[in-house]
């Protein structure tokens, strides 16, 4: 087994509202490997994104990282002072962020903005170096050099997520963390932006969490994946096994409910509706929805434990 | 056979700039049919900036065409008495993306039901409304108690998507178009939006027109298909042809890209993809996606490939099927809503393809 990158550790994120805490990110613990891709797959409040943004120390209020660790080559990412963490961020872990049109700044060019970035972690870099290596980083991303001189407004949705991927990784980070990169794009652009983001991923050996709700990307992409459902992991396993024999009955469900090529009239969704994260049923959260339910499950929360080599469930079945 | 709303070559330009007389070609040369006798779920797709959602807004009447007509019960909208134009607003629905948007986030979603009634006078009585509204949502798979008296924010997107085509229904219409229903919603609930829209078309014989960038769904609920790409056609016809063994070299990029749901099943790395859309130069003659064809031939620059009829059940607009004879127009327009003889496409779900509807 390869080394761990990153080991997150019962990561606690809640959100202070008026109306009390929310528990957006309830003691999420996993490992990344070296050189690995891991998938964050989840739907829509289930804690992916707060959880991302968690390990990257950009929780912002009203949320608060409440308790856990982020162990990155032996330094604890959450103990970190807000200068510590600058100097990491880019050169050991990058995000790339969801919709990439809105990540750039609109008035500024590529150029600048790339070069920035260089600068802030080594200030004595030359203009003409820093240009150097931003057309270095454009190019790794399949796009031309003069794409520095531009605005971001003159290029499509697919070239500003390439130039997002090429800004992460001109410090050559040891974690490459992609927020939903390719949501707002069609799926040839996505195919083009995931095959990009696989080539710089390899080539730096760097290892890379890749943040969604798409079981269809995931399957194309990741080598191991974690399910999340309210707030929490319900499943972590290799990618082809999730696919093959999913153990948590939400990934089974969730895998049923993808429409494929293959089978016309594939209509099956999960029953009933995602608890709200304020007022979650007691014992396992899936509990209301699940069809193997038991009578433990409405009083016991379970753990995540393994229960084969690498498979990881949380499931009072198992 | 008669034609409920029509398409006749309909082309839409938009102007680049207020000063700049330039213009964008949307959409060009689009015919398309759709019968009164006949309900059929009409497949659109192709990526961003191909015209789906023009197409949408031109039929909905929301944009007139530049050049062409929409006929609706074979009058053009834009001569319509206002009875006409009501009943036409009234029988052509729709359903946006945004299921998060499209509220009022101050009014109860009762509002987007009650509404609709109040304004087609299609109630006497509240007692009434609220009989129509629980139908209507009952159809939609919800439970009036769970969703009436709520505000959208209490709602989940899925019960606020299904809350609009609820919205849709109450209207009693003939078409419904949908303008991606379902990107916006998670996974396990797009299941659920699908089936109703399936269940529209199957036990109230409403045709539906389903515009989409995911040619997984598409193929799902679609009878035929059409592939946009800059505007014109590249592929239309039965969606098992046209998603399942797609012909032009377009169709099978897409369906190539699709990120299938099977670790099993990689993206191979023999990729079709020459050029990126971002470097393909626009041109004014020829075939639009002649920069990225790897089949490209020097025809293909002169000038823009008719559709060939390669199958009864479809048409091609690329040379590499020019063997095959060209379709006119009107037969073109008739593949795109022909409801396949459709045989028995649910079986796995058989409640809900009662055909007596």
């Amino acid at each position: 087994m390869t080394a761990d990158a990153l080991t997150v550790r019962d990561l606690r994120v809640h959100y202070h509202t008026p109306v009390g805490p929310i528990k957006a990110v309830d003691g999420v613990s996993f490992t990344v490997h070296e050189s690995e891709r891991f998938g964050l797959v989840g739907e829509s409040g289930s804690g992916k994104t707060t959880a991302a943004f968690a390990i990257l120390q950009l929780t912002k209020p009203p949320a608060r990282i409440e308790s856990g660790s982020v162990m990155l080559d032996g330094t604890d990412l959450v103990r970190l002072s807000e200068d510590e963490l600058r100097s990491k961020r880019f050169s050991e872990i990058a995000l790339i962020p969801q919709g990439a049109m809105n990540s750039l700044n609109p008035v500024i060019r590529i150029n600048e903005q790339m070069a920035d970035v260089i600068r802030a972690h080594d200030k004595s870099t030359s203009k003409a170096e820093a240009r150097r290596r931003v057309g270095d980083a454009l190019e790794r991303v399949g796009l031309k050099r003069e794409v520095a001189d531009k605005f971001p407004h003159e290029l499509s949705g697919g070239m500003k997520q390439r130039v997002c991927i090429a800004m992460a990784i001109t410090l050559k980070p040891k974690i490459i963390v992609a927020d939903e990169p390719t949501s707002a794009l069609d799926v040839v652009t996505q195919r083009q932006v995931m095959e990009t983001l696989a080539s710089v991923q390899k080539m730096l050996g760097a290892s890379l969490i890749l943040v969604g709700h798409d079981m269809g990307l995931m399957a194309q992409f990741v080598d191991r994946i974690g399910v999340m459902y309210a707030g929490r992991l319900v499943e972590v396993a290799p990618v082809a096994d999730l696919f093959q024999e999913p153990l948590h009955p939400y990934s089974r469900l969730l895998i049923s409910s993808l429409p494929s090529l293959e089978t016309k009239g594939n209509f099956k969704g999960i029953p009933g509706i995602a608890p709200s994260l304020r007022r979650l049923p007691p014992g396992c959260p899936f509990n209301p929805r699940c069809p193997s339910a038991m009578p433990q499950c409405t009083t016991i929360e379970p753990t995540l434990v393994e229960v084969r080599p690498g498979r990881w469930v949380s499931c009072h079945l198992y | 056979m008669a034609a409920l709303l029509e398409a006749r070559n309909i082309s839409k330009e938009y102007r680049k700039g207020v000063w700049n007389s330039a213009t964008n070609v949307a959409l060009e040369g689009m015919s398309l049919t759709i019968n009164d006798d006949e309900p059929s779920i009409t497949v659109v797709a192709g990526e961003s900036g191909s015209g789906k959602t023009t197409l949408a807004n031109l039929l909905l009447d929301i944009t007139r065409p530049t050049t062409g007509q929409i006929l609706y019960r074979g009058k053009d909208p834009a001569d319509m008495t206002a009875e006409e134009h009501l009943a036409f607003r009234r029988e052509v629905q729709v359903i946006f993306q945004d299921p998060f948007e499209s509220y009022n986030p101050f009014h109860k979603v009762d509002r987007v039901l009650t509404m609709p009634l109040k304004r087609f006078k299609l109630a006497t009585s509240a007692a009434e409304a609220r009989k129509l509204i629980e139908r209507a949502l009952d159809l939609v798979g919800l439970h009036p108690e769970d969703t009436l008296g709520r505000f959208p924010h209490q709602l989940s997107g899925g019960q606020r998507q299904r809350i609009m085509v609820a919205r849709a229904l109450v209207l009693q219409p003939r078409i419904i178009i949908a303008d991606e229903p379902v990107s916006m919603v998670d996974a396990s609930l797009r299941a659920v939006i699908l089936e109703s829209l399936l269940r529209l078309n199957r036990e109230l014989g409403i045709s539906l027109v389903y515009i989409t960038h995911d040619l997984t769904t598409a193929y799902q609920v679609g009878d035929s298909s059409i592939i946009l790409y800059r505007g014109a056609i590249t592929e239309v016809g039965d969606v098992d042809l046209v998603i399942r063994q797609p012909e032009h070299p377009y169709t099978r990029l897409l369906v190539d890209s699709i990120p299938l749901p099977d670790p099993k099943k990689r993206w191979g790395t023999d990729t079709l993809i020459t050029g990126a859309d971002e470097d393909a130069e626009t041109v004014s003659v020829g075939c639009k996606f002649v920069s990225r064809c790897p089949f490209a031939m020097p025809m293909c620059h002169e000038k823009e490939p008719p559709i060939f009829q390669t199958n009864a059940r479809r048409g091609v607009a690329c040379f590499l099927y020019r063997e095959s004879p060209v379709m006119p127009a009107k037969e073109v327009s008739d593949l795109m809503v022909r409801a396949p003889n459709r045989p028995a496409p649910v079986p796995a779900q058989p409640q809900l393809v009662t055909t007596d509807g």
